[in-house]
């Protein structure tokens, strides 16, 4: 082979292949240095993240500072019909307070945006940010490292006072004093009626034999496993391992059954939309969008019991305008305001009262049980268990084994 | 140096600060490596550093207590033990897209270095212009393709090939044909490079000596385009290695490759001592193969 004469390389090809044997072992010496050079820098490993009141204190600026701001998730907030640039009820607050919100939608992804503020945190240092919003294991996360800041109920009377009571006493914010939930939404079954007849059941859902290879489920542990163990009769708001296993063995049956086809996040909604999909898990913002467009696919509900969750704004560590949060929360609490953001973002209202305003304007929507929820339907759902992080990744492994990564 | 020397500027003054001048010329490339080499050293050289050291973590460590650095290197046979099935489908995956890739890419390369005329930039452009869009647009477009209720689906299901409730979605079918897809451009645009360069006159001389046209294009045009076979194999492969989207979006839970795993470990389990073993694990895989495949597709150049 070797005595062969060789086609001249390209000179691209040349650089890309031409190392040498020199070169190679000259560049395998100096990574070996590097190396361990970086290995001495590493060999510290990472400090411990926990924060505590007395570790981290902050301060407040908000007397002589009229400013705040916020990051949210984009489409989160009600924009002017005419100039979408104008967010009418923050206008209206910032006319009414004189504080001058900075509102950036850069909140794209739990993990993302944790490991975007994970660094500063750590080291008790400032975000830049006064509000922030997470999903409820993120935020209970961010409690339990310490992260957040505790707020003072006296500044905010309407959220004490119009708070959905299914959202007291959250398992992770026993005392509502780290989370004001932003939007709420329903973790439950949706189906499309014109490729398959109604669902009511999670064991229907895991089980009929029509909907073989035709069901998917959500990638998100809580929500999948929350209705799984409501579906056996137990609490996902207070359940034991045992219980657990329980709920991922029966799983892993449907896993190996073939009944479910995939884990999925937010991409199931188009295949439900097609029909490629006949049942699945889901977020009840979702659908309410699908069944706008084809009332068929709908959302259920199951009688066992659907998950309840939020996103949650919070106010980190460091951040110097905790005052001026409290006031921009309490001020989403107002019943009002409240339905006006409600008739733009469609998700679970978590306020009081906005129901009997929105009546007023627009009774379609108020009538919406996946905005407004009826007593009835909020008393079968339920939040779920806050986690220690050895909990959380005891659960989250075994759910990962499960759905194959 | 040659070079710049030809096209720098002549030294104006011959008799004093001749010697001066010619160290700030021998400089001026080391001045011109250094965003390069900045580049480098704080995207590639500092990450891996880190990434390497995460590897080696103590696994029990956590997030809120922090790792302690303990040489762990039991964390690599535990990642493979933990991967395996994952990873040995990746590479499955991957080398099956990179044949079918170079089924389809060669005549394409072919057709549009030799064949394609005054046609040659709007093909070329064809190639080039999906990549305009997202890469997670362009995979999730496939499951209107691939979609049960699809024409694709209902013909595959009229002429046998798939059951009666048989489908493509969520199998691995789809995920290959999705890596096929998304890096074949990758394997073209080396492929024409040099197919373009091809002397047609070679092709005619070996018509001239009686060689087939199946000889000719063996021993004339598949050696002068070995370069960018090689390089565009390369380019194909080890992106399809690591790929996790199309297996995200067009696999069950039965075809997730060794990214879906790192992925998992990183975010959802929150391991990262194992997330960052298995991509150490995965970049020397890597290595070994390509050294290997360079070596035997003959550009014994190398190593």
């Amino acid at each position: 082979m070797r005595n062969r004469s060789r086609p001249p390389l390209s000179p691209e090809a040349a650089a890309l292949l031409s190392l040498s044997r020199r070169t190679l072992m000259r560049g395998a010496l100096a990574t070996g240095a590097l190396a361990v050079s970086g290995g001495a820098l590493a060999a510290c490993g990472t400090k411990g993240a926990q924060q505590t009141e007395s570790s981290c204190v902050s301060e407040d600026s908000s007397g002589s500072e009229k400013t705040l701001t916020v990051s949210n998730w984009p489409q989160y907030i009600d924009v002017d019909d005419k100039d979408e640039s104008k967010r009418p009820t923050l206008v209206a607050f910032e006319q009414k307070t004189g504080i001058n919100v900075s509102y950036t939608e850069d909140i794209n992804d739990n993990n993302e945006f944790f490991g975007k503020v994970q660094n500063q945190l750590t080291e008790c240092q400032p975000t830049d940010r006064d509000v922030i919003v997470l999903t409820d294991w993120m935020t209970a996360r961010m409690i339990r490292l310490g992260w957040l800041q505790k707020l003072d109920a006296a500044k905010m009377p309407n959220f004490q006072k119009n708070l959905l009571p299914s959202l007291k006493g959250r398992p992770f914010d026993k005392n509502n004093e780290y989370a004001v939930p932003w939007q709420s939404g329903l973790a439950g079954l949706a189906y499309n009626g014109n490729v398959t007849k109604e669902i009511k059941t999670v064991d229907e859902l895991l089980t009929r034999p029509d909907l073989k290879g035709k069901v998917t489920a959500l990638t998100e542990m809580r929500d999948t496993m929350g209705l799984i163990l409501q579906s056996n009769g137990h609490n996902p708001s207070d359940f034991t391992k045992a219980q657990f296993d329980d709920a991922i063995n029966k799983l892993q049956k449907a896993v190996d059954a073939g009944q479910i086809r995939r884990f999925t996040g937010n991409d199931y909604a188009p295949d439900l939309a097609k029909g490629d999909i006949a049942a699945c898990i889901g977020w009840s913002g979702d659908i309410i969008q699908l069944g706008l467009e084809d009332p068929k696919v709908k959302f259920v509900a199951p009688e066992s019991g659907a998950m309840l969750y939020s996103d949650n704004s919070s106010v980190p560590n460091k951040a110097a305008h905790k005052g001026n949060a409290e006031a921009f929360l309490d001020y989403y609490y107002d019943p009002a305001v409240a339905a006006e953001l409600a008739a733009y973002v469609n998700y679970i209202c978590p306020v009081v009262g906005a129901k009997e305003e929105m009546a007023k304007t627009e009774p379609e929507l108020a009538a919406n049980p996946l905005i407004f929820p009826d007593d009835a339907l909020l008393a079968k759902t339920k939040v779920f268990k806050a986690l220690t992080e050895a909990e959380e990744r005891e659960y989250e492994s075994a759910f990962q084994r499960v759905i194959g990564a | 140096m040659t070079l710049l020397t030809g096209v720098g500027p002549r030294p104006v003054d011959a008799k004093g600060g001749g010697a001066e001048r010619r160290d700030r010329r021998r400089a001026l490339p080391y001045l011109l490596l250094l965003p390069g080499a900045a580049w480098l050293f704080l995207f590639f050289v500092v990450p891996t550093i880190q990434l390497g050291a995460t590897s080696l973590y103590d696994p029990s460590g956590s997030v809120t207590a922090g790792y302690a650095m303990t040489w762990e290197f039991s964390n690599y046979p535990d990642a493979i033990e933990y991967a395996w099935p994952q990873i040995v489908r990746s590479f499955g995956y991957a080398a099956i897209a990179t044949v079918i890739g170079i089924v389809i890419g060669y005549p394409l390369a072919y057709a549009i270095a030799q064949k394609a005329g005054r046609w040659k930039n709007v093909l070329l452009v064809c190639v080039v212009a999906p990549m305009f869009t997202s890469f997670l647009v362009r995979t999730l477009a496939w499951k209107t393709i691939l979609s049960d209720n699809g024409w694709l689906v209902g013909f595959l299901r009229d002429i046998g090939l798939l059951g009666d409730d048989g489908r493509l979605l969520a199998t691995p079918a789809a995920v290959i044909l999705g890596l096929t897809y998304n890096f074949l451009p990758f394997l073209v645009l080396p492929l024409y490079a040099s197919l373009e360069r091809l002397d047609y006159r070679l092709l005619e001389a070996a018509g001239d000596l009686y060689a087939s046209p199946t000889r000719t294009f063996v021993k004339v045009t598949l050696p002068l385009s070995m370069p960018g076979l090689v390089a565009g194999t390369l380019l194909f492969f080890i992106p399809a290695v690591g790929d996790y989207i199309n297996a995200a979006l067009l696999g069950n839970t039965n075809t997730n490759m060794v990214g879906n795993v790192v992925n998992s470990a990183f975010l959802s389990r929150q391991e990262p001592p194992q997330g960052a073993a298995l991509s150490f694990l995965l970049m020397a895989i890597i290595l070994v193969i390509v050294f290997t495949y360079v070596r035997r597709s003959g550009t014994d150049e190398v190593v």
